[in-house]
Protein backbone atom coordinates (compact mmCIF):
# COMPACT_ATOMS: atom_id res chain seq x y z
CA UNK A 1 0.00 0.00 0.00
CA UNK A 2 2.62 2.30 0.78
CA UNK A 3 4.64 1.55 -2.42
CA UNK A 4 1.53 2.24 -4.35
CA UNK A 5 1.36 5.78 -2.23
CA UNK A 6 4.97 6.47 -2.75
CA UNK A 7 4.68 5.24 -6.91
CA UNK A 8 1.99 7.86 -7.23
CA UNK A 9 3.88 10.86 -5.23
CA UNK A 10 7.10 10.34 -7.44
CA UNK A 11 4.25 10.67 -10.37
CA UNK A 12 2.58 13.71 -9.10
CA UNK A 13 6.63 15.50 -8.89
CA UNK A 14 7.60 14.25 -12.03
CA UNK A 15 4.52 15.61 -13.65
CA UNK A 16 4.48 18.99 -12.33
CA UNK A 17 8.27 19.15 -12.74
CA UNK A 18 7.94 18.54 -16.13
CA UNK A 19 5.09 20.89 -16.94
CA UNK A 20 6.58 23.67 -14.44
CA UNK A 21 10.35 23.42 -14.85
CA UNK A 22 10.70 24.98 -18.19
CA UNK A 23 8.73 27.71 -17.21
CA UNK A 24 10.48 28.69 -13.34
CA UNK A 25 13.93 28.52 -15.59
CA UNK A 26 12.61 30.49 -18.20
CA UNK A 27 11.11 33.45 -15.45
CA UNK A 28 14.90 33.04 -13.55
CA UNK A 29 16.76 33.54 -16.38
CA UNK A 30 15.30 36.52 -17.37
CA UNK A 31 16.50 37.72 -13.81
CA UNK A 32 20.12 36.99 -14.88
CA UNK A 33 22.55 39.98 -15.53
CA UNK A 34 24.16 37.58 -17.89
CA UNK A 35 22.84 37.19 -21.46
CA UNK A 36 24.56 33.60 -21.54
CA UNK A 37 21.81 31.01 -20.34
CA UNK A 38 24.71 28.76 -18.59
CA UNK A 39 26.60 31.48 -16.59
CA UNK A 40 24.91 33.39 -13.54
CA UNK A 41 25.51 37.21 -13.58
CA UNK A 42 23.71 38.06 -10.79
CA UNK A 43 20.42 39.16 -10.05
CA UNK A 44 19.36 42.12 -12.40
CA UNK A 45 16.51 43.60 -13.82
CA UNK A 46 17.91 45.69 -16.53
CA UNK A 47 15.84 43.45 -19.26
CA UNK A 48 12.80 44.52 -18.16
CA UNK A 49 13.95 48.18 -18.26
CA UNK A 50 15.32 47.58 -21.58
CA UNK A 51 11.74 46.60 -22.20
CA UNK A 52 10.14 50.09 -21.49
CA UNK A 53 12.42 51.48 -24.07
CA UNK A 54 11.91 48.99 -27.15
CA UNK A 55 9.11 51.10 -28.88
CA UNK A 56 8.16 48.37 -30.83
CA UNK A 57 7.62 46.05 -28.38
CA UNK A 58 5.60 48.20 -26.70
CA UNK A 59 3.45 49.16 -29.83
CA UNK A 60 2.86 45.55 -30.47
CA UNK A 61 1.40 45.03 -26.73
CA UNK A 62 -0.47 47.63 -27.23
CA UNK A 63 -2.33 46.17 -29.95
CA UNK A 64 -2.20 42.77 -28.72
CA UNK A 65 -3.94 44.24 -25.63
CA UNK A 66 -6.83 46.03 -27.56
CA UNK A 67 -7.34 43.30 -29.97
CA UNK A 68 -7.77 40.86 -27.12
CA UNK A 69 -9.96 43.01 -25.06
CA UNK A 70 -12.45 43.79 -28.17
CA UNK A 71 -12.02 40.17 -29.39
CA UNK A 72 -13.00 38.32 -26.41
CA UNK A 73 -16.12 40.71 -26.31
CA UNK A 74 -17.68 39.95 -29.05
CA UNK A 75 -16.73 36.06 -28.57
CA UNK A 76 -18.35 36.34 -25.10
CA UNK A 77 -21.76 37.48 -26.48
CA UNK A 78 -21.95 35.27 -29.74
CA UNK A 79 -20.34 32.39 -27.34
CA UNK A 80 -23.49 33.55 -24.85
CA UNK A 81 -25.94 33.04 -27.41
CA UNK A 82 -24.30 30.24 -29.05
CA UNK A 83 -24.54 28.30 -25.33
CA UNK A 84 -28.26 29.60 -25.17
CA UNK A 85 -29.22 27.87 -28.61
CA UNK A 86 -27.07 24.71 -27.69
CA UNK A 87 -28.39 24.26 -23.96
CA UNK A 88 -32.19 25.56 -24.34
CA UNK A 89 -33.76 24.85 -27.98
CA UNK A 90 -33.47 21.18 -27.62
CA UNK A 91 -33.09 19.12 -31.17
CA UNK A 92 -33.67 22.29 -33.80
CA UNK A 93 -32.89 21.61 -37.03
CA UNK A 94 -29.37 22.32 -38.50
CA UNK A 95 -28.80 21.78 -34.79
CA UNK A 96 -25.61 19.56 -35.96
CA UNK A 97 -24.21 21.54 -38.20
CA UNK A 98 -24.64 24.65 -36.02
CA UNK A 99 -23.00 22.57 -32.98
CA UNK A 100 -20.18 20.97 -35.41
CA UNK A 101 -19.07 24.44 -36.42
CA UNK A 102 -18.73 25.55 -33.38
CA UNK A 103 -16.64 22.80 -31.73
CA UNK A 104 -14.72 22.15 -34.92
CA UNK A 105 -12.10 25.36 -34.15
CA UNK A 106 -11.17 23.50 -31.04
CA UNK A 107 -9.05 21.15 -32.71
CA UNK A 108 -8.67 22.72 -36.36
CA UNK A 109 -5.01 23.32 -37.51
CA UNK A 110 -4.60 26.87 -36.68
CA UNK A 111 -2.88 27.51 -40.17
CA UNK A 112 -6.14 26.23 -42.09
CA UNK A 113 -8.41 28.66 -39.84
CA UNK A 114 -5.70 31.27 -40.29
CA UNK A 115 -5.59 30.84 -43.86
CA UNK A 116 -9.45 30.56 -44.51
CA UNK A 117 -10.25 33.40 -42.24
CA UNK A 118 -7.47 35.58 -44.32
CA UNK A 119 -8.99 34.31 -48.26
CA UNK A 120 -12.39 35.83 -46.34
CA UNK A 121 -11.13 38.90 -45.89
CA UNK A 122 -9.17 39.52 -49.44
CA UNK A 123 -12.78 37.80 -51.24
CA UNK A 124 -14.79 41.07 -49.71
CA UNK A 125 -11.93 43.26 -50.41
CA UNK A 126 -11.02 44.34 -46.04
CA UNK A 127 -7.77 46.06 -45.98
CA UNK A 128 -5.96 44.19 -43.34
CA UNK A 129 -5.39 45.40 -40.48
CA UNK A 130 -6.53 45.89 -36.64
CA UNK A 131 -9.97 45.37 -37.86
CA UNK A 132 -9.46 42.13 -39.50
CA UNK A 133 -7.35 41.16 -36.45
CA UNK A 134 -10.39 41.84 -34.33
CA UNK A 135 -12.53 39.93 -36.45
CA UNK A 136 -10.22 36.93 -37.28
CA UNK A 137 -9.49 36.43 -32.80
CA UNK A 138 -13.61 37.42 -31.88
CA UNK A 139 -14.38 34.27 -34.57
CA UNK A 140 -11.67 31.59 -33.25
CA UNK A 141 -12.37 32.17 -29.50
CA UNK A 142 -15.71 31.99 -29.82
CA UNK A 143 -16.27 28.37 -28.97
CA UNK A 144 -14.01 28.52 -26.26
CA UNK A 145 -16.55 31.22 -24.62
CA UNK A 146 -19.70 29.16 -25.63
CA UNK A 147 -18.08 25.47 -24.50
CA UNK A 148 -17.55 27.52 -21.19
CA UNK A 149 -21.00 29.26 -20.87
CA UNK A 150 -22.82 26.09 -22.36
CA UNK A 151 -21.24 24.01 -19.60
CA UNK A 152 -22.44 26.65 -17.05
CA UNK A 153 -26.07 26.68 -18.67
CA UNK A 154 -26.62 23.29 -18.23
CA UNK A 155 -25.52 23.27 -14.63
CA UNK A 156 -28.35 26.04 -14.05
CA UNK A 157 -31.63 25.08 -12.52
CA UNK A 158 -34.36 25.75 -15.32
CA UNK A 159 -37.39 25.72 -12.74
CA UNK A 160 -36.11 29.47 -11.52
CA UNK A 161 -36.61 31.15 -14.48
CA UNK A 162 -39.78 29.04 -15.62
CA UNK A 163 -41.47 30.44 -11.95
CA UNK A 164 -40.42 33.78 -13.42
CA UNK A 165 -42.12 33.61 -16.21
CA UNK A 166 -45.08 31.82 -14.69
CA UNK A 167 -45.07 34.85 -12.60
CA UNK A 168 -45.51 36.92 -15.75
CA UNK A 169 -42.09 38.04 -16.73
CA UNK A 170 -41.37 37.78 -19.92
CA UNK A 171 -38.79 34.72 -21.59
CA UNK A 172 -36.07 37.58 -21.77
CA UNK A 173 -36.74 38.90 -18.68
CA UNK A 174 -36.52 35.85 -16.53
CA UNK A 175 -33.39 34.91 -18.47
CA UNK A 176 -31.83 38.41 -18.12
CA UNK A 177 -32.79 38.35 -14.08
CA UNK A 178 -32.76 34.90 -13.15
CA UNK A 179 -30.56 33.28 -15.09
CA UNK A 180 -28.06 35.85 -16.10
CA UNK A 181 -26.77 36.19 -12.83
CA UNK A 182 -26.47 32.74 -12.00
CA UNK A 183 -24.02 32.36 -14.74
CA UNK A 184 -22.50 35.73 -14.83
CA UNK A 185 -19.09 34.08 -12.86
CA UNK A 186 -18.97 32.00 -16.34
CA UNK A 187 -19.67 34.71 -18.73
CA UNK A 188 -16.54 36.37 -17.38
CA UNK A 189 -14.65 33.58 -17.05
CA UNK A 190 -15.29 32.93 -20.58
CA UNK A 191 -14.58 36.66 -21.80
CA UNK A 192 -11.05 35.93 -19.67
CA UNK A 193 -10.12 33.34 -21.45
CA UNK A 194 -11.02 34.65 -24.22
CA UNK A 195 -8.68 37.14 -24.08
CA UNK A 196 -6.00 34.96 -22.95
CA UNK A 197 -6.35 32.87 -26.60
CA UNK A 198 -6.59 36.24 -27.92
CA UNK A 199 -3.54 37.59 -26.31
CA UNK A 200 -1.31 34.52 -27.48
CA UNK A 201 -1.85 33.86 -30.88
CA UNK A 202 0.63 33.94 -32.99
CA UNK A 203 -0.26 31.76 -36.64
CA UNK A 204 -4.31 32.94 -37.19
CA UNK A 205 -2.61 36.70 -36.26
CA UNK A 206 0.41 36.05 -38.68
CA UNK A 207 -1.93 35.18 -41.46
CA UNK A 208 -5.27 37.98 -41.01
CA UNK A 209 -3.39 40.98 -39.92
CA UNK A 210 -2.02 44.06 -41.86
CA UNK A 211 1.54 45.67 -41.35
CA UNK A 212 0.26 48.50 -39.26
CA UNK A 213 -0.86 45.69 -36.38
CA UNK A 214 1.83 43.33 -36.00
CA UNK A 215 1.35 41.57 -32.70
CA UNK A 216 3.13 41.02 -29.54
CA UNK A 217 3.36 37.27 -29.94
CA UNK A 218 4.57 37.67 -33.73
CA UNK A 219 7.08 40.50 -32.22
CA UNK A 220 8.19 37.97 -29.90
CA UNK A 221 8.48 35.04 -32.47
CA UNK A 222 10.18 37.07 -34.90
CA UNK A 223 13.00 37.98 -32.11
CA UNK A 224 12.92 34.29 -30.70
CA UNK A 225 14.31 33.34 -34.58
CA UNK A 226 16.98 35.04 -34.25
CA UNK A 227 17.94 33.36 -30.95
CA UNK A 228 17.47 32.86 -26.83
CA UNK A 229 17.37 36.56 -26.04
CA UNK A 230 16.99 38.07 -22.35
CA UNK A 231 14.16 40.95 -23.29
CA UNK A 232 12.23 38.02 -24.33
CA UNK A 233 12.83 36.19 -21.57
CA UNK A 234 11.41 39.40 -19.58
CA UNK A 235 8.61 40.43 -21.79
CA UNK A 236 7.67 36.15 -21.21
CA UNK A 237 7.95 36.43 -17.86
CA UNK A 238 5.54 39.76 -17.97
CA UNK A 239 3.03 37.66 -19.70
CA UNK A 240 2.80 34.62 -17.86
CA UNK A 241 2.49 36.72 -14.18
CA UNK A 242 -0.59 37.83 -16.40
CA UNK A 243 -1.92 34.74 -17.15
CA UNK A 244 -1.38 33.62 -13.56
CA UNK A 245 -3.21 36.76 -12.32
CA UNK A 246 -6.29 36.36 -14.76
CA UNK A 247 -6.47 32.51 -13.81
CA UNK A 248 -6.42 33.68 -10.06
CA UNK A 249 -8.82 35.77 -10.79
CA UNK A 250 -11.06 32.96 -12.55
CA UNK A 251 -10.80 30.59 -10.05
CA UNK A 252 -11.63 32.73 -7.30
CA UNK A 253 -14.92 33.62 -9.02
CA UNK A 254 -15.75 29.76 -10.30
CA UNK A 255 -15.67 29.18 -6.91
CA UNK A 256 -17.54 32.07 -5.99
CA UNK A 257 -20.53 30.23 -7.68
CA UNK A 258 -19.59 26.65 -6.53
CA UNK A 259 -20.36 28.10 -2.93
CA UNK A 260 -23.55 29.91 -4.05
CA UNK A 261 -24.79 26.96 -6.29
CA UNK A 262 -24.23 24.95 -2.76
CA UNK A 263 -25.96 27.19 -0.50
CA UNK A 264 -29.04 27.97 -2.74
CA UNK B 1 -39.09 18.86 -23.78
CA UNK B 2 -35.36 18.32 -24.97
CA UNK B 3 -36.22 14.45 -25.01
CA UNK B 4 -38.66 14.79 -29.00
CA UNK B 5 -36.67 12.32 -31.43
CA UNK B 6 -37.45 14.80 -34.06
CA UNK B 7 -36.12 17.96 -35.20
CA UNK B 8 -38.29 21.11 -35.05
CA UNK B 9 -38.45 24.31 -36.56
CA UNK B 10 -37.52 27.19 -34.52
CA UNK B 11 -39.50 29.86 -32.89
CA UNK B 12 -39.42 33.67 -34.02
CA UNK B 13 -37.65 34.10 -30.53
CA UNK B 14 -35.10 31.38 -30.51
CA UNK B 15 -34.06 32.54 -34.62
CA UNK B 16 -33.57 36.12 -33.05
CA UNK B 17 -31.18 34.29 -30.25
CA UNK B 18 -29.24 32.23 -32.85
CA UNK B 19 -29.14 35.09 -35.56
CA UNK B 20 -25.91 36.24 -34.80
CA UNK B 21 -23.93 33.74 -33.96
CA UNK B 22 -25.26 31.60 -36.78
CA UNK B 23 -24.10 34.30 -38.92
CA UNK B 24 -21.25 34.84 -37.72
CA UNK B 25 -20.03 30.93 -38.11
CA UNK B 26 -21.70 30.85 -41.45
CA UNK B 27 -19.05 34.32 -42.34
CA UNK B 28 -15.73 33.30 -40.41
CA UNK B 29 -16.29 29.62 -40.29
CA UNK B 30 -18.11 28.25 -43.40
CA UNK B 31 -17.07 30.60 -45.77
CA UNK B 32 -13.39 30.11 -45.32
CA UNK B 33 -13.37 26.64 -46.18
CA UNK B 34 -15.03 26.91 -49.58
CA UNK B 35 -12.72 29.73 -50.25
CA UNK B 36 -10.12 27.87 -49.30
CA UNK B 37 -11.56 24.74 -51.66
CA UNK B 38 -11.91 27.16 -54.20
CA UNK B 39 -8.51 29.04 -54.45
CA UNK B 40 -6.91 25.59 -54.43
CA UNK B 41 -8.38 25.21 -58.00
CA UNK B 42 -7.35 28.34 -59.10
CA UNK B 43 -3.93 29.20 -60.54
CA UNK B 44 -0.98 30.85 -59.22
CA UNK B 45 -0.46 34.62 -60.82
CA UNK B 46 1.65 37.66 -60.41
CA UNK B 47 -1.11 39.71 -58.90
CA UNK B 48 -2.20 41.17 -55.98
CA UNK B 49 -4.04 38.87 -54.48
CA UNK B 50 -1.89 36.09 -56.10
CA UNK B 51 -4.21 33.87 -57.85
CA UNK B 52 -6.36 33.70 -60.49
CA UNK B 53 -10.09 33.27 -59.74
CA UNK B 54 -12.10 30.40 -60.78
CA UNK B 55 -15.75 30.56 -60.91
CA UNK B 56 -15.89 34.71 -60.94
CA UNK B 57 -17.91 36.00 -63.63
CA UNK B 58 -21.09 35.41 -64.33
CA UNK B 59 -23.69 32.83 -65.07
CA UNK B 60 -24.16 29.49 -65.28
CA UNK B 61 -22.74 29.67 -68.54
CA UNK B 62 -19.57 30.98 -67.03
CA UNK B 63 -19.79 28.35 -64.87
CA UNK B 64 -19.28 25.63 -67.14
CA UNK B 65 -16.82 27.15 -69.12
CA UNK B 66 -14.67 27.50 -65.60
CA UNK B 67 -15.65 24.49 -65.07
CA UNK B 68 -13.82 23.26 -67.97
CA UNK B 69 -10.48 24.38 -67.78
CA UNK B 70 -10.71 23.97 -64.08
CA UNK B 71 -7.62 23.93 -62.41
CA UNK B 72 -6.38 20.88 -60.25
CA UNK B 73 -2.74 22.13 -60.91
CA UNK B 74 -2.35 22.30 -57.22
CA UNK B 75 -3.32 19.28 -56.20
CA UNK B 76 -1.20 17.89 -59.02
CA UNK B 77 1.74 19.64 -57.35
CA UNK B 78 0.84 17.68 -54.07
CA UNK B 79 0.87 14.62 -55.85
CA UNK B 80 3.84 15.01 -58.16
CA UNK B 81 6.18 17.16 -55.15
CA UNK B 82 7.69 14.56 -53.04
CA UNK B 83 8.49 17.31 -50.80
CA UNK B 84 4.36 17.23 -49.63
CA UNK B 85 4.38 13.64 -49.21
CA UNK B 86 7.49 13.81 -46.93
CA UNK B 87 5.79 16.24 -44.85
CA UNK B 88 2.27 14.20 -44.67
CA UNK B 89 4.11 11.28 -43.39
CA UNK B 90 6.24 12.81 -41.01
CA UNK B 91 3.52 15.10 -39.65
CA UNK B 92 1.51 11.96 -39.40
CA UNK B 93 4.67 10.25 -38.03
CA UNK B 94 5.87 13.37 -35.46
CA UNK B 95 2.47 12.97 -34.04
CA UNK B 96 1.85 9.79 -33.59
CA UNK B 97 5.07 9.18 -31.47
CA UNK B 98 4.15 12.41 -29.42
CA UNK B 99 0.69 11.28 -28.49
CA UNK B 100 2.09 8.09 -27.11
CA UNK B 101 4.61 9.78 -25.72
CA UNK B 102 1.82 11.72 -23.91
CA UNK B 103 -0.34 9.40 -23.16
CA UNK B 104 2.79 7.38 -21.56
CA UNK B 105 3.30 10.66 -19.08
CA UNK B 106 -0.17 11.55 -18.53
CA UNK B 107 -1.71 8.11 -17.38
CA UNK B 108 0.61 7.89 -14.32
CA UNK B 109 -0.03 11.75 -13.35
CA UNK B 110 -3.72 11.49 -14.08
CA UNK B 111 -4.00 8.22 -11.71
CA UNK B 112 -1.89 10.04 -9.25
CA UNK B 113 -4.11 13.56 -9.13
CA UNK B 114 -7.77 10.95 -9.46
CA UNK B 115 -6.27 9.04 -6.23
CA UNK B 116 -4.83 11.78 -4.29
CA UNK B 117 -7.26 12.82 -0.94
CA UNK B 118 -10.60 14.33 -2.68
CA UNK B 119 -10.20 17.77 -0.95
CA UNK B 120 -7.09 18.08 -3.41
CA UNK B 121 -8.12 16.98 -6.64
CA UNK B 122 -9.33 19.97 -7.95
CA UNK B 123 -5.98 22.26 -6.64
CA UNK B 124 -3.73 19.62 -8.39
CA UNK B 125 -5.92 19.22 -11.92
CA UNK B 126 -6.20 23.06 -12.16
CA UNK B 127 -2.41 23.29 -11.14
CA UNK B 128 -2.01 20.69 -13.94
CA UNK B 129 -4.11 22.06 -16.39
CA UNK B 130 -2.85 26.03 -15.58
CA UNK B 131 0.26 25.88 -18.15
CA UNK B 132 -2.26 25.50 -20.91
CA UNK B 133 -3.45 28.99 -20.44
CA UNK B 134 0.14 30.36 -20.22
CA UNK B 135 1.54 31.58 -23.99
CA UNK B 136 2.18 28.56 -26.47
CA UNK B 137 4.47 30.50 -27.78
CA UNK B 138 6.49 31.45 -24.71
CA UNK B 139 6.24 27.20 -23.66
CA UNK B 140 8.07 26.57 -26.77
CA UNK B 141 10.38 29.10 -26.38
CA UNK B 142 11.47 27.82 -23.32
CA UNK B 143 12.49 24.93 -24.53
CA UNK B 144 15.07 26.30 -26.80
CA UNK B 145 17.00 26.97 -23.51
CA UNK B 146 16.84 23.93 -22.33
CA UNK B 147 17.68 21.54 -25.60
CA UNK B 148 20.47 23.85 -27.17
CA UNK B 149 23.86 22.66 -27.61
CA UNK B 150 25.10 25.86 -25.31
CA UNK B 151 21.88 25.02 -23.40
CA UNK B 152 21.28 23.97 -19.83
CA UNK B 153 20.84 20.19 -20.36
CA UNK B 154 23.60 19.61 -22.28
CA UNK B 155 25.66 21.88 -19.38
CA UNK B 156 24.55 20.12 -16.61
CA UNK B 157 25.27 16.85 -18.26
CA UNK B 158 28.54 17.88 -19.12
CA UNK B 159 29.86 19.26 -15.80
CA UNK B 160 28.30 15.91 -14.26
CA UNK B 161 30.78 14.11 -16.43
CA UNK B 162 28.28 12.15 -18.39
CA UNK B 163 28.72 13.43 -21.38
CA UNK B 164 32.01 15.13 -23.08
CA UNK B 165 30.24 16.66 -26.14
CA UNK B 166 27.27 18.09 -26.90
CA UNK B 167 24.29 15.36 -27.21
CA UNK B 168 22.56 17.24 -30.55
CA UNK B 169 18.99 18.13 -29.11
CA UNK B 170 17.53 20.99 -30.50
CA UNK B 171 16.95 21.30 -33.96
CA UNK B 172 15.75 17.51 -34.49
CA UNK B 173 12.30 15.65 -34.81
CA UNK B 174 12.98 14.71 -31.30
CA UNK B 175 12.88 17.86 -30.04
CA UNK B 176 9.64 18.74 -31.88
CA UNK B 177 8.13 15.77 -29.97
CA UNK B 178 9.09 17.14 -26.62
CA UNK B 179 7.43 20.40 -27.62
CA UNK B 180 4.19 18.75 -28.48
CA UNK B 181 4.58 16.70 -25.56
CA UNK B 182 5.21 19.47 -23.25
CA UNK B 183 2.24 21.89 -25.17
CA UNK B 184 -0.50 19.32 -25.48
CA UNK B 185 -0.26 17.40 -22.31
CA UNK B 186 -3.19 19.13 -20.54
CA UNK B 187 -5.30 17.73 -23.42
CA UNK B 188 -4.12 14.48 -22.62
CA UNK B 189 -4.47 14.66 -18.93
CA UNK B 190 -7.99 16.40 -18.66
CA UNK B 191 -9.84 13.80 -20.24
CA UNK B 192 -7.58 10.62 -18.49
CA UNK B 193 -8.52 12.85 -15.07
CA UNK B 194 -12.15 12.97 -15.60
CA UNK B 195 -12.24 8.97 -16.93
CA UNK B 196 -10.35 7.48 -13.85
CA UNK B 197 -11.54 9.94 -11.22
CA UNK B 198 -14.88 8.88 -11.76
CA UNK B 199 -14.88 5.26 -11.66
CA UNK B 200 -16.89 3.74 -8.78
CA UNK B 201 -13.77 2.26 -6.13
CA UNK B 202 -15.70 -0.30 -5.26
CA UNK B 203 -15.32 -2.11 -8.51
CA UNK B 204 -11.97 -2.04 -7.71
CA UNK B 205 -12.52 -3.47 -4.13
CA UNK B 206 -14.18 -5.97 -5.11
CA UNK B 207 -11.56 -7.16 -7.77
CA UNK B 208 -9.00 -6.70 -4.96
CA UNK B 209 -11.30 -9.17 -2.46
CA UNK B 210 -11.51 -11.51 -5.46
CA UNK B 211 -8.16 -11.95 -4.96
CA UNK B 212 -6.56 -9.97 -7.82
CA UNK B 213 -3.02 -7.91 -7.46
CA UNK B 214 -3.12 -4.17 -7.81
CA UNK B 215 -1.53 -4.59 -11.18
CA UNK B 216 -4.38 -6.98 -12.35
CA UNK B 217 -6.84 -4.46 -10.94
CA UNK B 218 -5.43 -1.70 -12.80
CA UNK B 219 -5.06 -4.11 -15.99
CA UNK B 220 -8.59 -5.21 -15.74
CA UNK B 221 -10.39 -2.84 -14.56
CA UNK B 222 -9.22 1.32 -13.99
CA UNK B 223 -7.26 0.59 -17.74
CA UNK B 224 -10.48 -0.64 -19.56
CA UNK B 225 -12.29 1.80 -17.59
CA UNK B 226 -10.75 4.49 -18.83
CA UNK B 227 -10.90 3.89 -22.35
CA UNK B 228 -13.02 6.75 -23.73
CA UNK B 229 -10.70 8.93 -21.65
CA UNK B 230 -7.62 7.53 -23.65
CA UNK B 231 -9.63 7.86 -26.85
CA UNK B 232 -10.64 11.61 -26.70
CA UNK B 233 -7.28 12.51 -25.11
CA UNK B 234 -5.11 10.96 -28.09
CA UNK B 235 -7.44 12.84 -30.26
CA UNK B 236 -7.50 16.10 -28.40
CA UNK B 237 -3.36 15.65 -29.06
CA UNK B 238 -2.98 13.88 -32.12
CA UNK B 239 -5.17 16.59 -34.12
CA UNK B 240 -3.29 19.87 -33.74
CA UNK B 241 0.10 18.26 -33.83
CA UNK B 242 -0.57 16.85 -37.49
CA UNK B 243 -1.24 20.52 -38.23
CA UNK B 244 1.23 22.05 -35.82
CA UNK B 245 3.52 25.21 -37.12
CA UNK B 246 5.06 26.53 -34.11
CA UNK B 247 6.79 23.97 -32.51
CA UNK B 248 8.43 22.68 -36.09
CA UNK B 249 9.72 25.82 -36.70
CA UNK B 250 11.07 26.78 -33.54
CA UNK B 251 12.22 23.25 -32.28
CA UNK B 252 12.80 21.26 -35.59
CA UNK B 253 15.78 21.96 -37.50
CA UNK B 254 15.32 22.96 -41.23
CA UNK B 255 14.86 18.87 -42.26
CA UNK B 256 12.08 18.75 -39.93
CA UNK B 257 8.90 18.40 -42.40
CA UNK B 258 5.88 18.82 -41.12
CA UNK B 259 2.47 20.26 -43.29
CA UNK B 260 1.28 23.26 -41.54
CA UNK B 261 4.89 24.52 -41.80
CA UNK B 262 4.95 23.59 -45.49
CA UNK B 263 1.80 25.21 -45.45
CA UNK B 264 3.25 28.10 -43.80
CA UNK B 265 5.76 28.75 -46.68
CA UNK B 266 3.74 28.11 -49.34
CA UNK B 267 2.11 31.16 -48.08
CA UNK B 268 4.62 33.08 -46.82
CA UNK B 269 7.55 32.86 -48.57
CA UNK B 270 6.75 31.56 -52.05
CA UNK B 271 3.57 33.40 -52.20
CA UNK B 272 1.85 30.07 -53.60
CA UNK B 273 -1.90 30.72 -52.34
CA UNK B 274 -3.70 27.90 -54.65
CA UNK B 275 -1.04 25.39 -53.35
CA UNK B 276 -1.33 26.44 -49.41
CA UNK B 277 -4.65 26.14 -49.99
CA UNK B 278 -4.35 22.25 -51.44
CA UNK B 279 -2.80 21.49 -48.59
CA UNK B 280 -4.88 22.89 -46.07
CA UNK B 281 -7.65 20.59 -47.94
CA UNK B 282 -5.29 17.56 -48.00
CA UNK B 283 -4.40 18.48 -44.57
CA UNK B 284 -8.26 18.50 -43.43
CA UNK B 285 -8.95 15.56 -45.49
CA UNK B 286 -6.22 13.60 -43.77
CA UNK B 287 -7.47 14.62 -40.49
CA UNK B 288 -11.40 13.99 -41.43
CA UNK B 289 -11.55 10.77 -39.41
CA UNK B 290 -10.09 12.04 -36.46
CA UNK B 291 -11.88 15.32 -36.45
CA UNK B 292 -15.20 13.38 -37.14
CA UNK B 293 -14.45 10.65 -34.18
CA UNK B 294 -13.90 13.38 -31.28
CA UNK B 295 -16.71 15.56 -32.73
CA UNK B 296 -19.09 12.63 -32.83
CA UNK B 297 -17.70 12.64 -28.75
CA UNK B 298 -18.20 15.92 -28.19
CA UNK B 299 -22.25 16.16 -29.29
CA UNK B 300 -22.89 12.92 -27.80
CA UNK B 301 -21.09 15.04 -24.69
CA UNK B 302 -22.78 18.27 -25.35
CA UNK B 303 -26.60 16.58 -25.65
CA UNK B 304 -26.11 14.91 -22.09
Amino acid sequence: MSGARLLRLAALLLGFGFLYGPIVILATMSFNASRLVTVWGGFSTKWYAALLHDEQMLRAAEISLAAAALSALIATINGLLAALALARFGGFRSRTLFAGSIYAPLVMPEVVLGLGLLLVFVAFGVERGFLTLVLAHASFTMCFATVMIHAALKGCDRTLEEAAMDLGATPVRAFALVTLPLIAPSVVSAYLLAFIISLDDLVIASFTTGPGATTLPMRIYSQVRLGVSPEVNAISTLLLGLVAVALGLSALLTRGRAKGGGAG
Amino acid sequence: MQEGGKRRRLTRGEMLVIAAPYAWIALFFLAPFALIVKISLSRPAQARPPYEPVFDGAGLAGFFEKLSQLGLDAYRGLAEDSLYLDSYLSSLSIAGVATLVCLLIAYPFALAIARAPRRLRPVLIGFAVAPFWTSFLIRVYAWITLLKDEGIINHALMALGLIDAPLPMFATSGAVVVGIVYSYLPFMLLPLYAAIEGQDASLREAAADLGATPFQVFLHVTLPLSRRGIIAGALLVFIPSVGEFVIPDLLGGSDTLMIGRTLWNDFFANRDWPAASAAAVALLALLLIPILLYERAQLREGER
